[in-house]
């Protein structure tokens, strides 16, 4: 089966178990992270996943309610978007 | 696999996320002339809508869910009305009947399948009235006061045939009478047109003709926030350093609508048709094309210098999307409407813009005179003579331009008027108190211009 990717962001106030929060969300699903940038600037967390969604139990629109939800719960905002969008806005 | 750097990453996200970039409609255009095998034509038309367009407001969000861009409406085209009509009427009355009914019928098989604008409630006359367009005509009032999502357009004017004066005329009383019907609002969805297209996305031009693939999906985007994000971050660059990074902002927001319309087709299992490269913008902050042309450089939109830098953008745009799509369709341009965007409404309120300024910009943008919220009391005369301007500058650039005035009834100059949602706000603006009569009262039709004779 070929790859489905979609990106992950994450942003808020850093503090601990924001990745847990998410990585777990995720593993939970069955979604593989593939690639990943962290970083923390001045208490501001900001993280961006590549993730391969096509062995997923869920559905994309549902993986994004998941993650969105599991990041209120550690005060994150989280965006989900498919890999296409990238693909085709920034790559010809 | 592809690799993507973070900036790459914040940059869509930032688009996307803070600068309004959406798809700002999904049109399914579909011919309706198997209708015509029915002996009720009006029920004919409402079973072929729902028949083919049952599956497009699922495919829609299941789209716009998968990918996470926000697609704000889907609309429907359908084959101009005014055959439909002329295939059954054999006097203008009953033709205004049958009008009706089959405009019933589009609104209510809009609503039942959740789908925002019905387009193609439409007549041709820019050679002349066929009974169907007279019917047609005669029945916008009605059709459109007592209707809410239906829209109407009415092409008046061509490069080839001239600018029929008898239609001007008549379209300035029309207007005036679905004011007077609708409290302003039917005028939302009502445009007066020269050289009319199919495969528009943007309502009330959109309709769908014979020679266009059948089924079609076309595109429309928005994303005047995005432009104006990219010109503001070379500030100081010079002219051209601002027309390559509008070009390179065209792009990418061109490539999402050509994403988006490939994969609603695909759902659909339907072709897709065009993206229209048209920069519209919406009444939210940050989402103005006036604010565009600011960020360029003029003091306000109206002032002298306008025309220049929204030349500047709708060559830019035009270019910069040329790349991204191998169809592009429809007017692809700028917009410039007055109440749907908040810069040009506020531009209206500080008094930098006015009507002359407006018509003017008509010459190097493609739109027209678009949601423009005028005096109720002024005459329809006036709102020919009006239309007839704008007319007169479609035939001769040899462009599609529209009209979409909508004298507010009871409403002054400055007054401020909210048409709600994407329509949007706006302040009164001033009309000339004269008109030309005695033109419009010559009649006929204005022979094409010499631009005619170069297409052969």
């Amino acid at each position: 089966m070929p790859n489905e990717l979609a990106v992950v962001t994450v942003l808020g106030a850093d503090r601990p178990g924001i990745v847990a929060a998410i990585s777990s969300a995720l593993a939970e699903a069955n979604a593989n992270i593939i690639d990943i940038s962290m970083t923390v600037l001045r208490g501001i967390f900001s993280m961006i996943m590549l993730v391969d969604i096509s062995r997923s139990e869920l559905d994309i629109n549902s993986l994004r309610e998941e993650l969105e939800r599991k990041g209120e719960l550690v005060g994150v905002k989280v965006l989900v978007l498919h890999e296409s969008v990238f693909r085709f806005m920034q790559r010809v | 696999m592809p690799k993507y750097d973070a900036s790459e990453i914040s940059e869509i996200v930032e688009m996307l996320s803070f600068q309004n970039l959406d798809v700002r409609s999904v049109t399914l255009g579909i011919s309706l002339l198997p209708a015509l095998r029915h002996e009720d034509i009006a029920e004919g038309v409402y079973s072929v809508l729902l028949e083919r367009s049952s599956r497009l407001s699922e495919a829609v969000e299941r789209v716009s869910r998968r990918l996470g861009v926000r697609i704000v409406t889907k609309r429907v085209a359908v084959t101009p009305i005014c055959d439909l009509i002329d295939s059954r009427a054999s006097d203008p009355e009953e033709a205004r009947r049958i009008g009706l009914r089959i405009a019933e019928r589009l609104d209510r098989a809009a609503k039942e399948l959740g789908i925002d604008y019905i387009g193609g409630y439409a007549a041709f006359v820019d050679s002349g009235f066929s009974l169907g367009d007279l019917g047609l005509i005669n029945s916008i009032p009605e059709a459109l006061s007592s209707t809410e999502r239906l829209s109407s357009l009415v092409n008046v004017a061509s490069t080839m045939h001239g600018i029929n004066l008898n239609a001007v005329s008549l379209m300035g009383e029309v207007i005036k009478r679905t004011a007077e019907l609708s409290d302003g609002r039917g005028c939302t969805r009502l445009g007066v047109f020269a050289n009319a297209v199919s495969g528009v996305p943007f309502i009330p031009g959109a309709f769908h003709d014979g020679r266009e693939e059948d089924p079609v999906i076309n595109v429309a985007v928005s994303g005047p926030g995005v432009v104006e994000g990219m010109v503001r971050l070379v500030e100081g660059g010079d002219v051209r350093t601002v027309h390559d990074s509008i070009k390179r902002a065209a792009f990418k927001i061109t490539r999402l609508g050509e994403l988006v319309g490939r994969e609603v087709a695909r759902e659909m299992g339907v072709r897709f048709g065009s993206v229209d490269l048209s920069l519209a913008p919406t009444p939210a902050v940050g989402d103005s094309v006036a604010d565009v042309l600011r960020a360029i450089g003029v003091s306000d939109v109206g002032a002298p210098g306008s025309l220049l830098a929204l030349a500047i953008l709708t060559d830019a745009i035009k270019k910069g999307g040329a790349m991204a799509t191998s169809s592009v369709g429809g007017l692809s341009g700028a917009f410039i409407p007055v109440s749907e965007d908040y810069g040009m409404a506020e531009a209206v309120r500080r008094g930098s813009l006015n009507l002359q300024m407006l018509l003017a910009m008509v010459a190097v943008c493609s739109t027209g005179l678009d949601m423009v919220p005028i005096p109720g009391d002024v005459e329809s005369h006036v709102i020919s003579a009006i239309i007839g301007d704008v007319m007169a500058l479609g035939v001769a650039l040899d462009k599609t331009l529209g009209v979409r005035l909508i004298p507010v009834p009871g409403a002054r100059e400055g007054e401020k008027v909210d048409f709600g949602g994407l329509l949007g706000s706006s302040p009164v603006l001033g009309v000339p108190k004269i008109g030309s009569k005695a033109l419009l009262a010559r009649g006929g039709v204005v022979p094409p211009m010499v631009n005619r004779l170069l297409k052969g």
